[in-house]
Order: structure tokens, then sequence, then C-alpha cells
């Protein structure tokens, strides 16, 4: 590959900082971007863009530390990591702090946090670590105990209840042992699992709330101003958007308050009222480019541990855009997943950039691992 | 440290492999990114429209906009029903931080009562914070420019201004005019029976009695709809675009209200009812009925207290004497009875009788008493009339009979609703074998009839059917309804209804018009006359006849001596009367209750009513303000 000699020959300065100048950007163009949205969807508030913008600056500083931090760290930390995290989910169970009929947070007296949302990163990192440890492909023993790694965090989520969370929590281990070559037997093993499952979880597993979010999902129209309200409102926003959009703060179903939760989960419906159908294709496409860039990250990095983070990492972004924009259009369950870099909010913008962090210091730091070896 | 063995690796082989699953995750990232762009190409593309719709439907609601009502003129533009401003004081809460001291502020630029102030509480809690409520109704005009000046020291207070009706003659014409007042349940029924509904959507008020409400349809004209872009809580954020309604028709009555005001104040200290028609059309001049009321009262709502007290008033004021008081005609009826006499060749226009004060049938004991106890000595059907002989009316009643009476007298519009443009309308009774048999079930006696000739006895009329028979007198026949409309305005144009007449009456010979008019004439105008003092000197030439209706029966013996008889027992005061004589344009008719005698009490009142007639009106018909430039104000025009 042409860029890599390219960089092999000289190391620019975004480089020496550990800054991957491509995604970087990419990144600025998305969250610029959203910025507009959750200034339409807030009804021109300015207040609401300040303190974005503010957990946007303090996000990229956390990327930036996270893109410091040499790999091998990472790796000879992670273990510990993940099993912290998970005494802290376990702590959530037990002094965890209630909100919205979910108990997901711990209480530290200066502020809260979400356990679940360091699990996003400590999964993988721990993932790609057990697995990386062996040869590649995997054995199938080691494929099973890496289930195990990745069973117990979400299932703790799951019980919080926080659907969304588990559901990315889940598929970051998931993806890295996939990425780290499970056999495709397995594979169909789990698709097939999955499927049987589904109807099992519906009915025995999954809290009341969600089951009713699922029968929503099957049929929004049963209950027009009563569960299905949200789901109707958002297609609605979405549909006359139609091919050009409303245009910028002319959405009528967002900015007539029709829409619920329009600066935060459902901000994908804004989007599209007001951009239309060309803005979401132009959307989709900046999505795929970040994870062109980020898999490519992966695919170039030099040891097994970078590229199975690197890939589950990128790939569990993938999942936050398809299911935000799955559920906001209609195509899957409202679960609580905010669209990456666009919705308002902090936790979740904080772990995802310190993912991408994570990333860029795969990127940055791979070839001077590489020559010290 | 113990080493663990370390498999060999395949470097190689690992990146290789990681490649190619790194690939198959792109394809799946775009397999199922391209997914998402189905299904939102099917959403914004395909089902567009669809969407569009939906989403218009979410926010735009259309409003019904009440149209205005029509105005109301008299027969000469004078107007006589108008739409005013008037101003409400309403509260956003919303905007309010702390309503009570808001409501206490304010009662230093309005006096507001402990009622207003429960109600608006009331409301407040009832409705949405962005609506505006009312806290006091009908500001007046220091209210509305004080708050005006201090409107930026009281945020959310609004003044609020919408039109509502409001009569400049105000009690003066309530009777036949009626009112509007705020649809109630009841009415509302109706409307949604008769299908209009919809029409109604935005109105406020409708109109409850007299022209206001037998004229609604023309006067409310159609709904019309704003289109408004609302937010997801119903709040109005603007108007998209605006169907306007169509205004009520303006109309035009054939009343001219200064002689009804005239009317009025001739009327001030009586009970009674003055009736003006138009000689050649049966057009409705004024329509007075005594004691009266506010229809301004009524528009904003009357309170309990005010509306008990006119309901349950002594003379009450509620009752429409014109169209609704049933009183006995007495002697006015007599020149149709003579008119009926002479026509079935009973009499003829010298048939002579000798009065000698009373009426006896043989085989009957009782004596029928005339008014002159010493009698009239020889009197032939035009003396009988001009002084009023009741003995001749006696023998003539006898002779004629019952039967003859009642046929020709109910084709003559007696005991049935002249059919006027008012709901409120009596139609008074013509008595007959059969009628009482079945209201008393007894037979139909001769002594029955012969009272029944000068007009007493069963026989009751409203002062409208007076007025209306003597329209047909004067026409030898031809019948019309009495319209208080007179019509509409199409834009610019005044469109003039037709008379609406009916089924003429027929006689044998109209000649006989000729001989019972004449007699009317006489009666105002030769010496003997019973109304002759009243119409003294005038500058035309009058005709009618006057009558005294007893209430009570005197005995065979005794002198009706007025002040020994209870108020209320008390004689009516009667006048029918037309002018000019040759080629009449307008009839009176008057009915006092308790007043006396009519030739003494009713008479003068219909001369001034003509005097005024004569003053304003060419022959031809036509009106000349003199009266206007005189300094009415009261009116438009």
């Amino acid at each position: 590959m042409a860029a890599l000699k390219f960089d092999t020959k000289k190391q620019s300065f975004a480089h020496t900082i550990h800054i991957d100048v491509p995604l970087l950007l990419l990144l600025l163009t998305l969250m610029l971007f959203g910025l507009t949205v959750i200034y339409s969807a807030g009804g021109g508030e300015l207040a609401l863009i300040k303190r974005q913008v503010t957990r946007l600056a303090f996000a990229m500083v956390i990327l930036f530390i996270m893109a410091q931090i040499p790999i091998h760290l990472y790796k000879r930390l992670s273990i510990y990591f993940y099993l912290v995290t998970l005494l802290l989910l376990i702590g959530v169970i037990f002094f965890g702090v209630k909100g919205g009929g979910a108990q997901r947070w711990l209480d530290l007296g200066v502020a809260r946090f979400q356990p679940s949302e360091i699990m996003k990163l400590a999964m993988p990192m721990a993932v790609a670590w057990y697995i990386s440890r062996f040869p590649l492909p995997p054995r199938s023993k080691h494929i099973v105990f890496g289930f195990i790694f990745v069973a117990i965090p979400p299932y703790l989520i799951f019980k919080q209840p926080d659907l969304g969370t588990a559901t990315l929590v889940a598929s970051s281990g998931v993806f890295a042992l996939f990425l780290a070559g499970m056999s495709w037997r397995f594979v169909s093993v789990i698709g097939v699992t999955a499927l049987i499952a589904a109807p099992i979880l519906f009915n025995f597993v999954m809290h009341g709330y969600m089951r009713q979010r699922v029968l929503t999902f099957l049929d929004p129209e049963k209950d027009p101003l009563g569960a299905g309200y949200h789901i109707i409102q958002s297609k609605i926003a979405i549909g006359s958007g139609g091919f050009s959009g409303k245009g910028w703060m002319q959405g009528t179903q967002s900015q007539l308050e029709f829409l619920p939760e329009r600066h935060t989960d459902f901000i994908f419906a804004v989007f599209s009222e007001e951009y239309g159908f060309t803005g979401v294709f132009l959307l989709l496409c900046l999505y795929t480019a970040i994870i062109v860039r980020g898999m490519t990250i992966s695919m170039r990095a030099q040891d097994p541990f970078s590229r199975v983070l690197g890939g589950s990492i990128i790939l569990t972004f993938f999942v936050y855009v398809f299911v935000n924009i799955g559920m906001v259009s209609g195509m899957l369950p409202v679960v609580g997943v905010p669209l990456p870099l666009i919705s308002y909010g902090g936790t979740s913008m904080v772990t995802l950039l310190a993912g991408f962090g994570v990333l860029m210091a795969i990127g940055t730091q791979q070839r001077i691992v590489a020559r010290n070896v | 440290m113990v080493r663990r063995r370390i498999p060999i690796r395949d470097h190689a082989a690992e990146q290789s492999l990681f490649f190619r699953r790194g690939l198959v995750a792109i394809g799946i990232v775009v397999f199922f990114f391209s997914l998402l762009l189905f299904n939102m190409y099917y959403l914004q593309i395909v089902q567009f429209e669809d969407y569009q719709t939906r989403s218009n439907t979410n926010r735009i609601k259309v409003r019904p906009v009440a149209p205005n009502r029509g105005l109301i003129f008299d027969r000469n533009g004078k107007l006589l029903a108008e739409n005013r401003t008037v101003f409400n004081l309403d509260i956003i809460p919303e905007q309010v931080d702390d309503l009570p001291a808001l409501i206490n502020k304010l009662e230093q630029y309005v006096t507001l009562s402990d009622g207003q102030i429960t109600r608006f509480n009331r409301s407040v809690k009832h409705n949405r914070r962005f609506k505006p409520i009312t806290l006091k109704r009908g500001l007046n005009e220091e209210e509305v420019a004080k708050l005006s000046v201090n409107q930026t020291r009281l945020p959310g207070v609004t003044i609020d201004g919408r039109l509502a009706r409001h009569y400049p003659y105000d009690n003066i014409l309530t009777h036949l005019m009626g009112y509007v007042a705020r649809i109630n349940k009841r009415d509302a029924e109706k409307i949604a029976a008769s299908g209009e509904s919809a029409n109604y959507a935005a109105t406020r008020d409708i109109g409850k009695i007299g022209i206001e409400k037998y004229h609604e349809s023309l006067l409310h004209g159609n709904v019309g709809y704003e289109r408004v872009e609302v937010n997801n809580k119903g709040r109005v954020l603007r108007s998209l675009d605006l169907d306007a309604p169509t205004p009520g028709k303006n109309i035009t009555l054939n009343i001219d209200v200064d002689m009804q005001q005239i009317a009025s104040e001739l009327l001030d200290k009586f009970k009674g009812a003055v009736v003006v028609l138009d000689a050649k059309t049966g057009g409705v001049m004024t329509l007075v009925s005594n004691p009266t009321y506010s229809a301004n009262a009524f528009v904003n709502g009357i309170s309990t207290s005010d509306y008990s007290y006119l309901l349950n008033a002594k003379d009450r004021p509620l009752i429409n004497r014109a169209t609704q008081g049933q009183y006995p005609p007495a002697s006015t009826i007599k020149p149709h009875i003579g008119l009926l006499g002479l026509d079935r060749d009973i009499i003829t226009e010298t048939t002579r009788m000798y009065d000698q004060g009373s009426y006896k049938l043989t085989n009957v004991s009782h004596v029928w008493r005339d008014h002159l106890k010493t009698g009239h000595g020889w009197v032939n059907l035009t003396k009988s009339i001009e002084v009023s002989c009741d003995t001749f009316f006696y023998d003539l009643a006898y002779r004629l009979g019952i039967d003859s009476i009642n046929e020709f007298m109910t084709n003559f519009g007696f005991g049935d609703y002249t059919g006027i443009d008012l709901y409120e309308e009596s139609d008074g009774n013509m008595p007959s074998r059969g009628w009482k048999k079945a209201r008393f079930n007894q037979p139909w006696y001769i002594g029955d009839t012969i009272p029944v000739g000068i007009g007493q006895s069963y026989w009751t009329v409203t002062p409208l059917q007076l007025a209306d028979s003597i329209v047909t007198l004067v026409n030898n026949g031809d019948r019309y309804v009495p319209q208080i409309i007179r019509g509409h305005m199409e834009g610019d144009d005044q469109i003039i209804y037709d008379k609406k007449t009916l089924p003429p009456l027929t006689v044998n010979n109209p000649a006989n018009y000729e001989v019972v008019l004449d007699a009317m004439y006489g009666t105002l105008n030769r010496k003997h006359g019973t109304g002759t003092r009243a119409f003294r000197n005038t500058d035309y030439v009058a005709a009618g006849k006057t009558g005294t209706a007893q209430l009570i029966s005197i005995g065979e013996d005794d002198e009706y001596v007025e002040e020994e008889v209870a108020v209320h027992l008390r004689d009516n005061a009667m006048f029918v009367g037309y002018a000019p004589y040759e080629n009449p344009e307008i009839v009176i008719a008057i009915t006092l209750e308790n007043a006396g005698h009519g030739g003494a009490r009713a008479a003068p009142i219909a001369r001034k009513i003509m005097d005024y007639y004569f003053e304003h009106y060419d022959r031809d018909g036509k009106y000349h303000m003199k009266l206007a430039q005189h300094g009415d104000n009261n009116g438009g025009a």
C-alpha cells in the first residue's frame, strides 16, 4: 500500500502526537453536523450547544490522552481493567443509584457514572487480550472461554435493565471473537442460537418495558397516542422529510415538538426531516468512511491484540449507528442507543471518543512497537 | 519466573486472516447500511406523500371562524341592531409568575367581584396554561384605557376585543326585535337537528326571540375556516390561511323606529299595544308592547335575579302584547259585523231600528244593555258604527247567527295566526259551536251570540289581528300577511320583498265596503262620532272605530263607575283606524289595558301617530326626515 510506505518514510507532527488525521477530520465533520442538528432540535437554544461543545471538548481531551497511552500498556492492563469494571457492575447491583426506572449508576459523591459505559471499552480489550495470547485462528476451547468473558457483563447490564448498552457490550465481545478468526461453524451456531433464543428471551427473560417496546415495534399503530407515539411521530418526521428535507430549522415535527427525545436518541428523525434522503445518504457515507478508516487502521496493525481490539471498537461503533437508525426508523425495537457523535449527551460520547483514542493509538504506535521488538 | 510455552505463531497468516475477517465485516457494514438506506428510501421517497400528509395533519388544525351577524336597519336606514366591540380582560396563566398578586394589582385598575375571581381561578385549573382566560367581561372605556397604559407592568394580561350584539334602541324594540344570547344546550340540539352544526361551530350567540330568531338564517351568515399551525400541545403558533366567513345579510325592517319611539312614549303610562301597518302591503311600521324591557341586558347574560323579576312581574313585560295579547275586540269589530250583515242581506244601508238603551229577546229574560243607558234612538248601520250603538249589533248578531259570523270572521283571519315574522304570536279565539262544546262541553246558546255582535263574549283577538283586519277592510277584501322584514342588502343593492298575500275575503257585493268605511269616516269626522274629538283639525282625513272592552259583567241594573272597579278589571280602551280615508296608507290598532274609554284614551294616541306619519311621509309614501333634522342622533343614517 502506497500510503503505508509513505508513512514509514516520514513521520508527520500528527503522527508524533498519535493523531490519525483522516479519522480526526471525519469525526470532527460528523460532530459539526451533529451540532447543527442539536441546535435545530433544541429550538435554537444556544445553551444546549454550549454544553454539548464543552462535552465534545472534554471527550476530545480523553481521545487525545487515550491515543498517547502505549498499546502494550493497554494489553497488559486490559484484564485488570475488565475485572475492575466487572466488580463495579456487580457493585451497581448492591450500591447503584436508581434513575428513570433503572439502576445503572454508581454515585462517587462528586459525580455519578455508569460502569456499563466503561465496559464498552473493557470488554473488547479483555477479549482481544485473551484471544491474542494464542495463535489465531483460536481453538474452540478458547472461543468457549472467550464467550464466558463476553457473556457475564451484558447479563449484568441487561439486568439493570439496559438493553441498549447490553447489546453494544455483547456485540463488542462477539466482534472481537469473530475478528480473531472464530470458525464459521461457530458463527453459524451463534446465529442459529440467537434465532432460537430470541422468542425465549422475549417471553421469559425480558423486562416488561422491553417486551412492550418489542410489541410496539411490531405494531406501533396499535396505540398511536401511547406506546406507539414515539415511533409513529418519528416515522412521520423521517417520511415527511422527503428527498431533500424541509430545511434546517424547518422540520415541523421537531420544531413543533411532536417528536419526543428529539435532541437525544431520536435526533436522527430530526436530521432526516430537515436534511431529507440526501442528508441521510451523506450521513451514512460519513459513518461508512469512519468505519472503513477504523478497519484499515486495524488491518495495518502489527500485533493481533491491536487488530482485534481496533476492529472490535470500530464494529461496535457500527452497531451504535445501525441500532439507533434502525430503531428511529422503525426497523428495530426502541432501545436506548444514541446516534454516535450526533446525539446530545455526555457519557456515551466520552466512551466513544476514548475508543477512537485507542484506535488512534493503534494506528500511530504500531511501527514504534514493531521497531522496538 | 517460569516461561510458558508460547506456540509458534504465523504472523503473516494471522494478518491475512484478520484482513479477510475485516473485509467480511466491512461487507456486513455495507450490507446493513444498505438496509437502512433502503428503508429510508421507502419512508422518504416511496411513502413521502403519505407521511407528508400525516405531518401536516399533526401540525395544521382547521378552526372555524364565526361570521359577523347581519345588521338590522329600519325602513329609513336607521341602525337598530349592530355589532359592537366589547373588551374582555384576559390573563394567560403561563406568562404570570404569581396569579394572586397579579389579581391584587389589577384591582387598582378595574373593579373585580369575588365571583369573577372565583370563576377565573376555577377555569385556570381546567384549561391549558397558554390559553387566555377571561377575568372580566365588558370593560368600560376607562378600564380599557387604564389597562392599556399599564400593560407593560402587567405581563400576561391582554385585552381581548370581540364583537357583541348591541341594540341602540334597547327597550324600544325588544318585543319585535328580540335579542341574541349565548347558544345554550337546547339551541345546540336544534342546530344539530337542522344539520347546521358545522355552520355554527364558531358562533357564540343565536337569536332567541323576535326578528333575531325568526330571521336567524338570514342574519347568521356562513362559517369560515382558518388553518392554523399548532404544536404538540395544541398551542396555536400562527395562522396559515383564512377561508373568510360569509357575513350574515344586513336586513331592513318595515319598522319606522321614530314612529315606534313616539308610540312607545305615548304608551308609556299604559299597559297595552300599538300596531301600525302599511295599508298597502301589510308591512309592520310600528309594533309596541308596553311594559317592555332591555334587550341589551340579555345579550351578555342577564342575571338570574333580574330575569326572575321580569318573569314574575305582575304586568308581564316579557309578553308581546301586540301579537300575543288576547283581548276582546269590543266595538272595533262593528264595521266587520256590519259588513257581514249587509253582505248577507240581513240589513241594508237604510235598515233602521230604535235603540231604547237595551236589547231583549222574547222568551229570554236576560237584558243586554247599550253602553248609553238612554239609548241612541233611531239608528241605522252607519250611525250605529259612528256612535257605537250596541243594541243595533245585538240584533244584527242575533239575526246572523254564530255560524255565519264564525265563518266570515275566520275568513277575515280572526282565530288564526296572521303569519307575521315572529314566533311569538297567539291566534286569539273566534268562538263557534264546536269550540264551545270542546272547551266547556256545553251547547252554544242564543244568548252567547248576542254579545259577539259587539266583540265581547268568548271572542278574543290580538292587536295585530285587529290591525290586519282593517288592512283587509280598506283593501276591499285583499289580505296581506303583516311583515316586519322589508328586505335585505345584497352587496350595495337593497332587495325589497314582495308583499305576502292570503286568499282574499269574498263578499257578494264589494260596494258594501263603502258603507262601513264611510261609517268609520263618520266615527272620526261627523259630529256625533265617538272619535271625532280626538281627530279634530287634522291635515289629513282619517277613519276609524273606537272600542271599550268590558272585562267584567256589570249587573243589568248596575252602573259602571270606573273608580269603583279594581284597576285590573277596568275597561280596555281600543282603537282601530286608518288614513288617509281616500287611498289609505297606514292602519293603526291600539289596545290599552284598563285605560277606560277608547275614544277618550286610545284615539288620541292614534291621532298623534298619524300626525307624525303625515308630517314625515309624502303621499307617495316617501319619507322625509324632519325629525332627524331636529337633532335625533339615536340611530344611523
